[in-house]
Formats: structure tokens, sequence, C-alpha cells
């Protein structure tokens, strides 16, 4: 694997997912146009679309938050690669978009709040590491707005809470956060395993394209059980009312213990920011969504 | 209704705008944030600028450093307001300021001393930054530069907007509306 092309493509994919919309999610809020009644809620979507327009035909970022930059790395199984090099390369790369676009910094330390001027620090970015088929590395870099990463939730139900626990832990989620997270948000939902992986499964869940549905059919049917409640609420884009309060519920789950119920909510802004590339051992690569 | 303001403006102004109406604004704009209004109401440091009869905006932009100290805008957006909103009452009694413009809303402090003194908070499409950006035509000043990107900056703005009448000097908070009518769904739900 060469590092150097790894430390490029991480800098370039942050740049690239800040000033571009996943075109599943523009579909989504255009059908959610097509679909509004109220008016103020149709404006507000207007000037979303017209927003995304703007940022490709002045190559700038979308939105101004740069994010909590995150790294999700998929390595294949045919694919030589030093773990500690390519998470250097990571770091670096986003450290260099920082400095030479340049980008807002806008990581902190959590007590005395400083900021270093590189969107990096102790366990920053975030990097997760999983592992598949193939003979590349599959990278997916999300820039992941703080107004919809501050509208997270964890709540261990009760196992006998059952499946209307999570239901309405997640719609009363929704109505907590009002228009705080900027929505028509994705809202990213985790059941199972233990608190902390939960948490994880919820953020992996808002990386899922719209349109997709979880592999088990009773998963899947929660999804859209539970877009069709939040939606029912009339939050409404930016919170000032509407039919549109979120534009896809992705669920992901893991088997968890008997005496658990867990249920996190991580919720995306329709700002849905993420990139994917690809990375092969002979320094090709590939940057899309 | 449709209005258009030019900047400062006065508290008669600010009293003839209702709740659901439209504004442009014109003139100078001060960016504020978190970070920014510890130092001024935590720490009891005194702005560097008059914001009295001037709107204020939620932000902290992305901007390149001219050689000549100056600061270029790159993409400059606006963040959630209800973070700030126990700043946000002081903001208007203490500072006279007669606008913030946000995201998100704010609550029944603010709503209460918006009624009381004249002001309004006026809501832009969270997110939609690189839109907002075209509408700001330069960094005027950048006060208080240790606290980058949570500076204090003073922007020129030309017809920044549509923004939307949310919380208004009646009284009237558009934002409580949208929750008590969705707290009714969601007891009928549950």
């Amino acid at each position: 694997m060469d590092y150097g092309v790894v430390e490029d493509v991480a800098k370039q994919l942050y740049i690239f997912a800040l000033k571009t919309i996943p075109p599943d999610v523009t579909d989504a809020l255009q059908r959610a146009l097509e679909r509004e009644t109220s008016d103020s809620a149709r404006s507000i979507l207007q000037t979303i679309l017209k927003n995304i327009e703007v940022a490709g035909l002045t190559t700038n970022l979308v939105c101004q938050d740069t994010g909590l930059p995150v790294y999700k790395v998929r390595i294949g199984s045919d694919c030589p690669v030093d773990g500690v090099k390519l998470r250097r390369a990571i770091v670096r790369g986003c450290e260099r978009a920082t400095v030479e676009h340049p980008l807002r910094s806008s990581i902190v330390h959590p007590l005395n709040r400083k900021n270093n001027q590189l969107n990096s620090g102790e366990h920053m970015p975030a990097i997760d590491f999983d592992f598949s088929d193939g003979n590349c590395v599959e990278v997916t870099m999300i820039p992941k707005g703080s107004g919809s990463e501050n509208m997270s939730f964890l709540k261990m139900c009760l196992p006998s809470e059952g499946i209307a626990g999570i239901k309405r832990f997640v719609v009363e989620s929704v109505f907590n956060s009002g228009g705080n997270p900027c929505p028509p948000t994705i809202i990213g939902v985790g059941i199972g395993g233990t608190a902390d992986l939960c948490a994880r499964l919820a953020k992996n869940a808002i990386v899922r394209p719209l349109g997709t549905h979880n592999p088990d059919p009773e998963v899947a049917r929660l999804e859209d059980d539970l877009l069709e409640m939040v939606n029912q609420l009339g939050i409404g884009p930016m919170g000032l009312g509407g039919t549109t309060t979120c534009i896809g519920v992705n669920v992901e789950m893991a088997y968890t213990h008997m005496t658990l119920n867990p249920v996190a909510v991580n919720t995306q802004c329709w700002a849905a920011r993420r990139a994917v590339a690809t990375i092969w051992p002979d320094g090709r690569f590939e940057i899309g969504h | 209704m449709e209005h258009r303001i030019q900047l400062p403006t006065i508290e008669s102004a600010m009293r003839s705008i209702h709740a659901g109406d439209t504004v442009f604004i014109s003139g100078p704009l001060f960016g504020i944030r978190d970070a920014t209004q510890i130092r001024i109401f935590d720490r009891g440091v005194r702005p560097p600028a008059d914001l009295s009869g001037h709107f204020v905006i939620h932000t902290a932009p992305n901007v390149k450093k001219r050689p000549d100290g100056g600061y270029e805008k790159i993409c400059i957006g606006t963040t959630t307001s209800t973070r700030m909103e126990r700043f946000s009452p002081l903001l208007i009694s203490q500072y006279g300021v007669r606008g913030i413009i946000g995201k998100g809303g704010l609550l029944e402090g603010s709503t209460v001393a918006m009624s009381t003194y004249g002001a309004c908070y006026l809501s832009i499409v969270g997110g939609a930054a690189a839109l907002e950006t075209t509408q700001i035509e330069e960094i005027e000043e950048a006060y208080w530069e240790d606290l980058m990107p949570e500076c204090l900056w003073k922007f020129r703005v030309k017809d920044l907007g549509p923004l939307l009448v949310s919380i208004d000097a009646h009284g009237r908070n558009l934002y409580f509306d949208v929750k008590a009518a969705a707290k009714k769904k969601l007891d009928e739900m549950f």
C-alpha cells in the first residue's frame, strides 16, 4: 500500500465530502419538496436545494460546519496493510485538508477548549476499522455536523418495553430535537449490542444510503414504521412546521444480552455529507459517494 | 409581509414586523458564538465594538488570512442558537442588540426579552452556507482573534435573506407553536 496516496486521498475525500451532497440525499430532498404542503416549509426546501446548486457552481462548502472528521475504513482480506501507517496517513490527510484548503478547524480539547487549528487531537479524526473480502481499502469519510451530533441519545430500555419502547424513545428523541439538528434529518438508530456498540450502530445507520433497507425484514419494517411516526409530529424543515421532518430512518442491529434492550439515536442533518474512496495497493484510487 | 432593513436600526422598526414576515438586511452584521459570549458574559469582558441597534448572527466562519492581516471569506453559515439561549436576553437588555439571526430558535427568556425591549429572532436556513456566503460582501473586522474561529466578527452584508421572523417583539414564538402541536401528536401516539 502506498501511504502517500492514502494521505492524499484522506485529504481530498474530506474536501469532496464537504462540497457535495450524495445523489440519494438530493433526490430525497427533491421528492420532499414535491410532497410538502406547507408554504414556508416549501420555501425552506427550495433554499436547501438552491444552496446545493450554489455550492456546486461556486465549488464551495455546502455548510460552514467542517464537522467532526470521521473516517470508516474497510480493509480487504487480500490487501496488505500496515494499520499503524494507514492510521497515520489518514490523520495527516485530515490535517492537510484543514491547512491547505483552508478549512475551519472545529476540534477542541474537551476541557480547556483549545483549538490546534488542525481538526485533529486525541482520538481525532475518529477512525473505525473493519474488514471485508477484496483486494482494496475502502474509506468512507463523514464530516459529521455538530448541530445534529448534539442531538444524540441513548436509552437502555427494559426487555419488557419491547419494540414499543424502542419506537417511543426514537419518536421522543426527534420531538426533543425540534429544529436544532437542521431537519429534514436522517435518523440513525442502533438497537441491541452493548451501550457503546449500540451508539456506533446508530452512527453506521446514518451513513447507509437512503432508499436501502436493513436486510432483516423485521428491522426493515421498524424503519418504515418509525419514518411514518416521526413525520406525523409536524416539526418540519428547520423546526418551523411541515410534513417533512425526516427523509429516512435507518436501523442497524446487533444481538444483545437477554437483560438488555438498548436503543441509540444518531441524527444527521439534511446536509448529510459523506464520501467514499476505494484505494488499491498499486496506488490507483477512486472517489465518489 | 416583506421588509428590507438597513442596519443599525431602532426599536420602532422592530415593533413594526411580525412573526411570519420575511426580512432582508443590509449593512454591518456581527458574528458571535459560544466562546465569544462566554468571554462577554461569564468573564465579564466588554465587547470591543458597540452592538447597540445592531443584529448579530450565530456563526463561526471558514476564512483565509490575507497578507495585510485581514480575512477573506471562504464559507460563512449559521449555527444552532438554542445552545446560546442563556446569553441572548443579556445581549438585548445590556448591549441593545435588536436582532438575532440563527437556526433552531431561542427559548422563553429570549422571547420575553424581545418583547420587553423590542427585538426579533430571525431564522435563516441552517446548512445553506454556500448561498449565505454569496450575500456577505466582506469581513470588515475580526476582534478577539485568539478565539479563532469563535472571534467577534464584523461582516458587511447586502440583502441577506430571506430571513423568517420567528420570534417577534410582541411575544410570539413560532417554534413554540410548532412544538405545542407536535406535543399533541406525540401524546396521541403513545
